[in-house]
């Protein structure tokens, strides 16, 4: 196929990506994939959080952290790797499969622009579930502010940055829909591990904790967790969130078919 | 264009096919010379050529695998060829498929949309693609599709998601229309249909390009057929002048009033033979055969009852010029 991909192109209305952007997000709606696994589900698991007794005093075994302190960074990027794992590529996949990609190429509209819809829809699902996660976990469970808001923005990007070219990269390799939904599943599980998501980072032998912080999903829990607290987070999980989004986004261009 | 060879030869030189046809008067809209393209070891299209006068339905005629649909995709810039040119209004469809695709509308097989976007949603946002798009009421009511706009697109039946693909193909106001398989697994009213609304864009002045293997479909609609076969032209001409070049005599059917000597038909200068089915009478010949045997007969008192006429047609301008039927599958490999 031809190699290069042209962006803007002069014969083609402006207009037409609004109305893909417009569509993808009716299409997010009406096949709730992102909507479920990447805000309601971890909404739904801060909510029970919530009712347990006690939630907001600082416990031993958190490693002296409040529940919510430790659990909504992991919860954001539960939300996250949802949305870049299995929303993202799935869709896109489906999309290949069933050939619109394809009678779209017989169209003035780049492809990109399709890609670049679907990317848009699934980070606006992020803000939505971050907003709810955060504001919510404020307002409702006492969660204090992070206290590093510049350390966590860019934790926050670092992060989006990392899943997301991981999803592209599955979206890149998987030729059909069940290919792409398996490789996702594949990655979702061991990252939400590392996470803290089944067992808590602070609870974990330390070698398990190590091998974490070389994750893309350990490295932001860390860096994440720590700018909540106070402290700017540790050049080595930025670098490592960095190097997993250098890494897979060069790999997902590389492999990346339209057919 | 005068074809000079017989059965089994391609018809249609080089020198031919690259030029605009003498005496049809139009410029050509779609010149492909020399085609050729392999998929590793297989050599789907091979020395493919031809050329579509602007405003013509110009039709693919073959069996599945012979190369039909890969021409298609490297007219429309899909597939880039390993060899050969190829123009379409001028344009080059590798180099410049950005401007080609302003100005051809096409409709590929398998190839659906998404579905959960509804009808209505699905021709707007397709709409939204061009600078100068068609009328979309227009298109939306003259596809029939005005009713079903608020279905999803999952939810509609073969023929009504046949009936978008069309409607999609001609939404930016093409001057150049590919129509891969337009009809198939469309039932026969739809196909009728079908067939009637490809009439109406022709009429509008588009150029057709028309994919099939229906030998009705391309009797109907084409102006001029190429048959494919084994990713070769085997030849170029209209659906009549195929046909009739196929050389396949005409067959006359009938059941006889009375016995009567053979010697009075065979005797006839445009009778091959005549033979006996049961009750029925079997005369195959050339030209005017059914007049001649209806006449001689009626001179010696016997009339024909039960007459059936059959002329050659594609079908049989095919098999004559390939050695087997289209749909081989279904129906065997011919014996000759």
């Amino acid at each position: 196929m031809s190699s290069h991909v042209v962006l803007l192109p002069e014969r083609t209305p402006r207009s037409a990506f609004g109305k893909l952007l417009q569509d993808e997000g009716r299409y997010a709606w009406r096949v709730p994939v992102g909507l479920m696994l990447g805000v309601a589900i971890p909404v739904l698991v801060l909510v029970i959080l919530g009712l347990v007794p006690g939630a907001n005093r600082p416990s031993k075994s958190l490693g002296g952290l409040t529940l919510f302190t430790v659990y909504v960074p992991v919860l954001i990027v539960f939300a996250l790797a949802a949305l870049a794992l299995l929303s993202l590529p799935t869709h896109l996949a489906s999309y290949r499969e069933q050939g619109i990609l394809r009678r779209l190429s017989t169209t003035p509209v780049p492809r990109a622009w399709m890609l670049a819809a679907q990317v848009i829809i699934n980070l606006a699902l992020a803000v939505v579930a971050l907003a709810i996660l955060v504001v919510a976990g404020m307002a409702a469970f006492g969660l204090s502010a992070p206290r590093q808001p510049g350390g966590f923005t860019l934790a926050l990007v670092l992060t989006v940055a990392a899943l997301f070219a991981i999803g592209l990269w599955i979206a890149a390799i998987a030729r059909t829909q069940n290919t792409a939904a398996a490789v996702g599943q594949l990655l979702f599980l061991p990252l939400l591990f590392f996470s803290g998501f089944y067992w808590p980072r602070a609870s974990m032998p330390p070698v398990l904790r190590n091998i974490g912080d070389w994750t893309p999903s350990g490295a932001a829990v860390h860096a994440l967790q720590d700018a909540m607290l106070g402290s700017f987070p540790s050049a080595k999980s930025l670098l490592v969130l960095a190097a997993w989004a250098v890494i897979f986004g060069i790999l997902a261009v590389r492999f990346f078919r339209w057919e | 264009m005068k074809l000079s060879s017989l059965h089994g030869v391609p018809v249609t030189t080089a020198d031919q096919a690259a030029r605009p046809r003498a005496g049809r008067g139009a410029e050509a809209a779609i010149e492909v010379s020399h085609l050729r393209k392999t998929y590793g070891p297989v050599v789907a299209v091979d020395d493919v050529s031809f050329s579509v006068a602007e405003g013509e339905i110009f039709g693919i005629l073959g069996p599945n695998g012979a190369g039909k649909t890969t021409t298609v995709e490297c007219v429309i810039g899909l597939r880039t060829p390993d060899a050969g040119l190829i123009r379409v209004m001028g344009l080059d469809p590798h180099r410049d498929r950005e401007e080609l695709h302003t100005i051809v509308g096409a409709q590929l097989q398998a190839s659906a949309l998404p579905a959960k976007l509804r009808v209505g949603e699905i021709l707007d946002l397709f709409h939204s693609f061009y600078q100068h798009p068609a009328d979309l009421a227009e298109i939306r009511d003259s596809m029939g599709l005005t009713e079903k706009k608020n279905d999803y697109y999952r939810s509609l039946s073969g023929g009504l998601k046949q009936r978008v693909s069309v409607a999609l193909a001609l939404i930016g106001n093409p001057r150049v229309a590919v129509l891969d398989e337009m009809t198939t697994g469309l039932d026969p009213q739809a196909r009728r249909d079908t067939w009637q609304l490809i009439e109406h864009v022709r009429d509008r002045g588009v150029t057709i390009i028309l994919v099939t293997h229906y030998m009705d479909e391309a009797e109907r609609l084409c102006d001029q057929v190429a048959m494919v076969d084994h990713g070769r032209i085997v030849a170029i001409d209209t659906p009549e002048g195929l046909a009739h070049r196929a050389g396949v005599a005409k067959r006359v059917r009938f059941a006889p009033s009375a016995p009567f000597d053979d010697r009075l038909l065979t005797g006839l200068p445009g009778v091959r033979s005549v033979e006996y089915v049961g009750e029925h009478v079997v005369v195959t010949g050339s030209g005017d055969v059914a007049n001649e045997v209806i006449l001689t007969l009626a001179a010696a008192g016997v009339t024909a009852a039960d007459l059936h006429l059959d002329s050659a047609n594609l079908e049989d301008a095919f098999v004559q010029m390939t050695g087997r039927h289209i749909h081989e599958d279904q129906i065997g490999r011919v014996h000759r």
